[in-house]
């Protein structure tokens, strides 16, 4: 079969789909997970509670799908990045999976019943599987950046040395709040949006201001533990953009900084940065003077600059190994093979545009403040 | 290699497994039938079908997300606890995933919310169409996830790459054309369909039995009898072609399933019942129906069908021959441009997958004596009883669900909803399709067995390297959260069912809100008290 794209080119194409579906991700699901987060704080009585929940209820599944997406597109594009990163983040991936099972089920079984005690019970499970996956996603980009205790045998098994209270450092813990507030903020500015002007509202705009200021002072002590604290990787072997994907061969070593060096090199990319600062920035605000749509455009694009910074300051590499120079995942090594690459390109552009169409229609057809009136009145809401 | 930690990485995947498919199946049947439902309440206008659409909607929901929750592990635990094998052939293994996500999880994950909460924003033929969708993508997701069994089934369409250690697809159209896919794909949808024809069936012979909400409980019945009657038919002759496909691709599975440890005349006999005795290799007590195995099997009067024991001295030899591709793939490693070595891996180079089988027992094949190689060819035979048992009760439930439909479909045309034994019949049949989808389940991958990819990955190499605390850790953490979901999920449905699907249930003297002309004598009925209507 004759394959029109070089290897290369999709290689890096795959690495820019690869932050498309965690922007996907983060920008639908992130404000489901801000939302769960915020509930037990925002919504003090039952009516109040189910209107918060009715503003994310008949579209958080299509949302959490880019979850699902997520673990198949790594699988089939970055074979290694999905065996190496799970099977290293072992228990804290169970902790991920833990909180988010009691998501689907904790919307669906909340309003089957209406003892007190059930619902509570229910709106703590939300409250988990909003905020824990929220913040050990961002522990875990931490210790991405910090580098992974795992090293690859000549048969290319992996096998990871470090602990699991070792993931947890004041840099991974900074990284895991950072998460956390910009998906408060965003979901903050998602209430704002969709939640019936009164108290609720209310408490969400102050919460998902504090959350806004958090938000840019931790994105701020993270680029300033990057670039003081030493950590960095870079490759100092030869660069074989299309050769077979085999990490033994590529020599990657720890370069203190070095994670700073490509912003350097192209001053451009300084834009991800900038707008995980002005989108912060903007999105509070709009939250203060009430612009809904002002607030959720600065959320959206404080996450999107947010995680553009990290994959920017990391490119090539994608998994550094800290102990090992011989065993970090870039994007020259550790992906599929190139016909794999290819077809599932294919698959993509034709998929995606339909996937984002029909999401597009279900938003537009649900549309509109959720209150608490319409809730009490009918039968098909949570 | 630790076999603790393989053993309770295989335990952790057929518990998440198994339980994961408690609820897809359901899923899978009940969104065609909501469709279908809908569909005559669009048709037709009539109010009765919206308010039977939405209860059976109801329990749908219910059941639709504990999947949804369950599927969230499925997803990750090939890269959280087969992480070699992920590594492996995830150049092929994972493109089916990823399409799956993109095609049908996204699918039915946007829509079933709408479907849910769209009644009043929508027209009824919009409504309609959304329903629709979520049935299109429950059913498209099977496709996907089958093509992916299938191929760990019937490797196609791959080739070992010395440079990258690792499976790479070489034709993506046999991957997805896999005709085990195909066959399995048929029956694991058919028996979704059967699982969710016998669910409906069932609930609503309890209501009629107790004379509740009949309007709703006779015409669930009609519509679960013909569609119940298709899928136990398909179900069965379509099970029958994956039987065809297995002589093919899957001898040693067929032979395990049938205990044919000797070599038989064709056409080969059906073994209907026997006692498969592992230890002295040989089968007691068997009664056997000439010819029809190999009619089935084969497809033919005078093919074979291979026997454990001619299959063992196939895999024998491919051991030695895998050896000599495990040496070539050595040097291969060293120096990818060696001739010597590329001249062997090409001549044995499909034998690898069998060389590994030995790193079980020694870390370098290449050390292993003829003895050695004879023990593990006995090895490539999966655990007989077990095969032989798992497929005569899950067949048997096939055919009792024929029989049971049939008669449904039957009685049902004929306005005979009131008959006392089918409703009896239709109660006691609610688990056993449940049973019998396990129990295809587990002939499907033990099986396979030792492979975790027929022929080219032994299960035993495709773990992640853990231990055991941390498998313990998240075997008690998962089998904890998913005992306590599956009892408030068959609470909630059980909660659902005796609220039925509306409150104003007609007082049973007075004349029924949907006359019922042919309705006979009433026997029994339950007084309202007997199911507290909330």
């Amino acid at each position: 079969m004759h394959i029109p794209l070089d290897y290369e080119i999709l290689r890096v194409i795959w690495w820019g789909l690869l932050g498309v579906l965690l922007i996907g991700f983060t920008l639908t699901d992130g404000f489901d997970l801000g939302v769960a987060t915020l509930l037990p704080f925002v919504a003090r009585t039952d009516d109040e509670r189910r209107m918060v929940i009715n503003t994310i209820g008949a579209t958080w599944e299509g949302n959490q799908a880019w979850f699902i997406l997520g673990g198949g597109a790594i699988f089939a594009a970055w074979p290694f990045v999905y065996a190496i990163a799970f099977s290293s983040f072992y228990l804290a991936m169970f902790l991920i999976l833990a909180a988010l099972i009691l998501r689907p089920v904790g919307f669906k079984y909340r309003s089957k019943r209406e003892s007190k005690g059930w619902r509570t019970t229910w709106d703590w499970a939300l409250f988990v599987g909003g905020f824990v996956p929220a913040l050990v996603f961002g522990v875990a980009v931490g210790n991405v950046l910090q580098g992974i205790p795992f090293r690859l045998d000549d048969d290319l098994r992996s096998f990871y040395l470090g602990s699991f209270l070792g993931l947890f450092t004041p840099f991974t813990l900074l990284c895991g709040l950072l998460s956390v507030a910009m998906v408060v903020l965003h979901g903050a500015a998602w209430l704002a949006i969709k939640a019936e002007k009164g108290v609720v509202r209310e408490r969400a705009c102050r919460i998902g201001t504090l959350a806004g200021g958090a938000g840019i002072a931790l994105f701020a002590a993270g680029w300033a533990f990057v670039r003081f604290g030493g950590l960095g990787y870079k490759i100092v072997g030869a660069v074989m953009p299309f050769a077979p994907s085999n990490p033994l061969h590529t020599l990657v070593a720890k370069t203190p900084g070095a994670w700073l060096d490509n912003f350097i090199a192209h001053p451009w990319m300084l834009i991800a940065p900038v707008l995980g600062f002005a989108g912060a920035a903007a999105a509070v605000l709009g939250i203060r003077a009430r612009r809904e749509f002002a607030a959720i455009a600065g959320s959206s694009a404080s996450a999107l600059g947010i995680i553009a910074t990290v994959g920017l300051s990391m490119f090539p590499i994608i998994l550094p190994s800290s102990l090992d120079e011989h065993s970090s995942l870039t994007v020259w090594n550790a992906s599929s093979s190139h016909m794999t690459l290819f077809i599932m390109l294919i698959a993509t552009i034709l998929l995606l545009p339909v996937v984002l169409g029909y999401t597009f229609w279900v938003f537009k057809v649900l549309w509109g403040r959720v209150d608490t009136r319409t809730i009490l009145a009918s039968h098909d809401y949570y | 290699m630790d076999l603790g930690v393989v053993d309770l990485s295989r335990l952790q995947f057929a518990l998440t497994a198994l339980y994961h498919f408690l609820f897809v199946p359901l899923t899978l049947g009940m969104s065609m039938m909501l469709f279908i439902m809908e569909g005559v309440y669009v048709m037709s206008g009539r109010e009765i079908w919206k308010t039977i659409t939405k209860f059976w909607a109801t329990i749908f929901g219910i059941n639709f997300v504990l999947g949804v929750a369950t599927g969230l592990t499925m997803e990750f635990q090939f890269g959280t606890n087969w992480s070699y094998f992920s590594h492996y052939v995830g150049d092929i293994f994972g493109a089916p995933l990823a399409i799956e996500g993109l095609m049908a999880f996204f699918l039915e994950a946007t829509f079933v919310g709408l479907m849910f909460f769209g009644w009043e924003k929508l027209s009824k033929g919009k409504h309609l169409l959304v329903t629709f969708l979520v049935a299109l993508g429950t059913n498209l997701s099977a496709l996907w996830i089958l093509i992916a069994n299938g191929w760990m089934q019937h490797p196609v369409g791959a080739a070992f790459n010395p440079q990258t250690m690792r499976m790479e697809v070489t034709n993506f159209e046999a991957v997805i054309f896999n005709p085990v896919a195909q066959a399995k794909f048929v029956h694991t949808v058919s028996a979704g369909y059967l699982i969710a024809s016998a669910f409906v069936f069932g609930i609503s012979s309890i209501y009629m039995l107790r004379r509740k909400w009949m309007p709703v409980a006779r015409r669930s019945m009609t519509v679960a009898a013909a569609f119940g009657l298709l899928a136990a038919l398909s179900t069965v002759v379509l099970g029958d072609e994956s039987g065809y496909t297995l002589t093919d691709n899957q001898k040693m599975k067929l032979a395990a399933i049938e205990a044919a440890w000797t070599p038989e005349p064709a056409p080969a006999s059906l073994t209907l019942f026997g006692l498969p005795d592992v230890k002295n290799r040989t089968t007691h007590l068997a009664v056997r129906v000439p010819w029809v195995l190999g009619v089935i099997a084969t497809r033919s009067f005078d093919k074979p069908v291979a026997s454990i024991y001619q299959l063992v001295a196939v895999a024998q030899t491919r051991i030695t021959s895998g050896v000599q591709a495990y040496d070539a793939v050595e040097h291969l490693k060293r120096n990818p441009d060696d001739p010597a070595a590329r001249a062997v891996f090409a001549e044995h180079g499909r034998d690898l997958g069998y060389g590994l089988l030995l790193k079980k027992y020694v870390a370098d094949p290449r050390r292993a004596d003829a003895a050695l190689i004879e023990k593990t060819a006995w090895d490539t035979v999966p655990n007989v009883p077990l095969m032989f048992w798992s497929f005569r009760i899950m067949a048997f439930t096939g055919f009792f669900f024929i029989f049971l439909f049939g008669a449904a479909f039957l009685l049902t045309s004929l306005r005979r909803h009131d008959t006392r034994w089918l409703q009896w019949l239709g109660v006691i049949a609610i688990p056993l399709p449940w049973i019998a989808i396990e129990l295809g389940w587990i002939l499907a991958e033990i099986g396979r067995q030792p492979w975790a990819i027929d022929g080219v990955l032994p299960t035993a190499l495709g773990a992640s390297s853990l231990t055991r605390p941390e498998l313990w850790t998240t075997i008690v953490g998962f089998t904890a959260i998913y005992g306590a979901l599956a009892v408030v999920e068959v609470g909630l449905i059980i909660r659902t069912v005796k609220k039925g699907p509306y409150t104003a249930d007609p007082e049973p003297d007075r004349p029924p809100l949907y006359p019922n002309p042919d309705a006979g004598p009433r026997r029994g009925f339950a007084t309202p008290s007997a199911l507290p209507a909330e």
